[in-house]
């Protein structure tokens, strides 16, 4: 460990305490506001985890995401099991349905993998949809507990810190450097000696992982739990357009995108809540079109130019 | 030239793809400090052969062996660790990671395995040692065109193989950059490596090689020192057809 090191966990323990204290001044909407953006944070984050320097784009984070939600209001609301409980399992479960995903999808590449991640998590969504409504009745699920906004946003945080502090050592690990290479050429990274299969499904599971607890930690929010709300697909690609708007290539782009995304988002769902699918893929473009390399690359570039 | 025990050993090996047989029923020897060549006419299997040896594709049937260890059942990435390693007949180098990465790439993963600072100094000294010290924290797409191929043997040589292929490496060259290429490749020989060598320049084989393996339409049609097969009446139809 050297001193930029220690800098730079020093900057990361103070930003997660500040993070920390904003229950403390946020009033109720601000607070929601909050959840949502922390929310989007550890999901960003750790989906950058996998797709940031692989560059292979997943559009999978919903079918992990819903596990976490559905398994935590089936398990509370049908089976009296406990919120924690219903956690863990969910990503225990997620994290064998990212291994088989991983595993299934090894030899796809580009569009092909990003369209096989849709097309799974929607299959997914529908299937619980079936199941629910024909073998376990359409009742809803209630997931009912004591949380409130601020300690949803504490655990979220705490995700959000532990994707982070994970990321950051991956990316100072033969891990880390292996999927750099990985993502700039896959056969070079086999040939200089590289499990590229494992190190690519080991990363997969980790977004899977995460996913499923921060879906499992939002639950209590939504009180009513219904499998087309939790694996809306929606979700997966807020991720990637809040991660490549702030910058897929560094641990912290993610998390400059967020906070901007998160407002935005806010502002489109309440001007226009009738075109928001028409918004959200105009900023896609946009996003893709302009700031490939997102706003950290786009500072990246300016103060290159500067000094040149 | 002294040369040592057989270090890799190709026996009865068949490449078909469908209905084309690429490779058809090789085998020889590659033995340790030895420079050897695999030549032939446009499209006769010699890249074929070296992607089996390197794993890039799976044998249809026949062994390769190194030091024990089957290399046709292992898969790519196992190979490379067992200390096979290889350039590219397009060059492949690494844009997004500096020259000094793209080394270390090879000093990380390969047969012989370094981490952290060990592995940057090894790298250095690498690049240093085949001429590129001065470009190491420049982005790739700064080097020429045979700076990236020397690129890719460092990083090749990074990972302390067994054995080097070199798939074409001084194809593309310009005079003078072809004769640095072949001073490159007769140091390597002249430390001892173990190289085997695809390649069209005559003038390379004949100073280079210590051995030649002929191949046409995926067979063997002749082996021995490079002066000796250039000369035989089969290979030289080959090339050139018959009369």
């Amino acid at each position: 460990m050297n001193g930029k090191d220690v800098q730079s966990l020093t900057a990361i323990v103070v930003c997660i305490i500040a993070a920390a204290c904003f229950p403390f001044i946020a009033d109720g909407y601000w607070m929601s506001i909050g959840v949502t953006a922390m929310m989007y944070m550890a999901l960003a984050t750790s989906w950058a985890l996998f797709s940031g320097p692989t560059h292979y784009i997943s559009l999978a984070t919903a079918a992990f995401f819903g596990i976490g939600g559905y398994l935590v209001g089936t398990g509370m609301s049908d089976y009296d099991l406990s919120f924690w409980l219903m956690m863990a399992i969910s990503a225990v479960v997620a994290t064998v349905l990212a291994a088989l995903i991983g595993l299934a999808t090894l030899r796809l590449s580009g569009v092909y993998f990003v369209i096989f991640t849709l097309g799974l998590a929607e299959m997914i969504r529908n299937l619980v949809s079936w199941v629910q409504n024909n073998f376990l009745g359409s009742r809803g699920l209630y997931v009912l507990t004591d949380f409130t906004d601020a300690d949803i946003y504490w655990m979220l945080l705490t995700v959000a810190a532990a994707v982070y502090l994970l990321g950051w050592l991956i990316n100072r690990s033969r891990l880390g450097f292996a999927l750099r290479i990985i993502g700039n050429d896959e056969t070079v990274a086999r040939h200089v000696g590289i499990n590229t299969a494992w190190s690519k499904v080991l990363l997969f599971m980790t977004t899977g992982f995460f996913a499923a607890i921060v879906g499992a930690i939002i639950a209590p929010r939504y009180s009513y739990i219904e499998p087309n709300l939790v694996f809306k697909p929606e979700l997966s690609f807020l991720v990637v357009i809040m991660a490549l708007l702030g910058g897929a290539h560094r641990l912290w782009g993610p998390i400059v995108g967020v906070i901007p995304f998160t407002l935005l988002w806010e502002a489109i769902s309440i001007s226009f809540p009738n075109y928001t699918t028409l918004l959200l893929g105009l900023a896609f473009l946009l996003i893709v079109y302009f700031i490939p390399r997102g706003l950290i690359g786009l500072i990246e570039d300016l103060v290159e130019r500067s000094r040149a | 030239m002294t040369t040592g025990s057989p270090l890799l050993t190709v026996r009865n090996v068949t490449k078909r793809f469908g209905g084309l047989v690429a490779v058809n029923d090789m085998t020889f020897d590659v033995k340790e400090h030895e420079v050897m060549g695999i030549i032939g006419p446009n499209g006769s299997g010699k890249t074929t052969m070296m992607n089996l040896i390197s794993g890039a594709l799976p044998v249809t049937s026949g062994a390769i062996d190194m030091r024990g260890h089957l290399l046709s059942q292992a898969p790519t990435h196992e190979i490379a660790r067992l200390g096979v390693a290889r350039t590219f007949q397009l060059v492949r180098v690494l844009p997004g990671l500096s020259v000094i990465e793209n080394v270390m790439a090879g000093a990380v993963f390969g047969h012989r395995r370094r981490w952290g600072n060990e592995a940057r100094f090894f790298a250095e000294a690498l690049l240093e040692r085949i001429g590129l010290g001065a470009h190491r924290h420049q982005p790739v797409s700064s080097l020429t065109y045979i700076d990236q191929k020397r690129l890719e043997i460092a990083r090749a040589l990074a990972g302390e193989p067994a054995v080097l292929l070199l798939d074409e490496w001084l194809a593309g060259l310009n005079p003078t950059e072809l004769q640095i290429g072949m001073d490159l490749v007769a140091s390597l020989r002249g430390e001892g490596r173990t190289v085997i060598l695809v390649e069209h320049v005559m003038d390379a084989i004949r100073s280079l090689c210590d051995r030649c393996v002929v191949m046409n339409s995926g067979r063997k049609i002749a082996e021995g020192a490079p002066e000796d097969v250039l000369s035989d009446a089969e290979v030289i139809r080959a090339y050139l057809g018959d009369e």
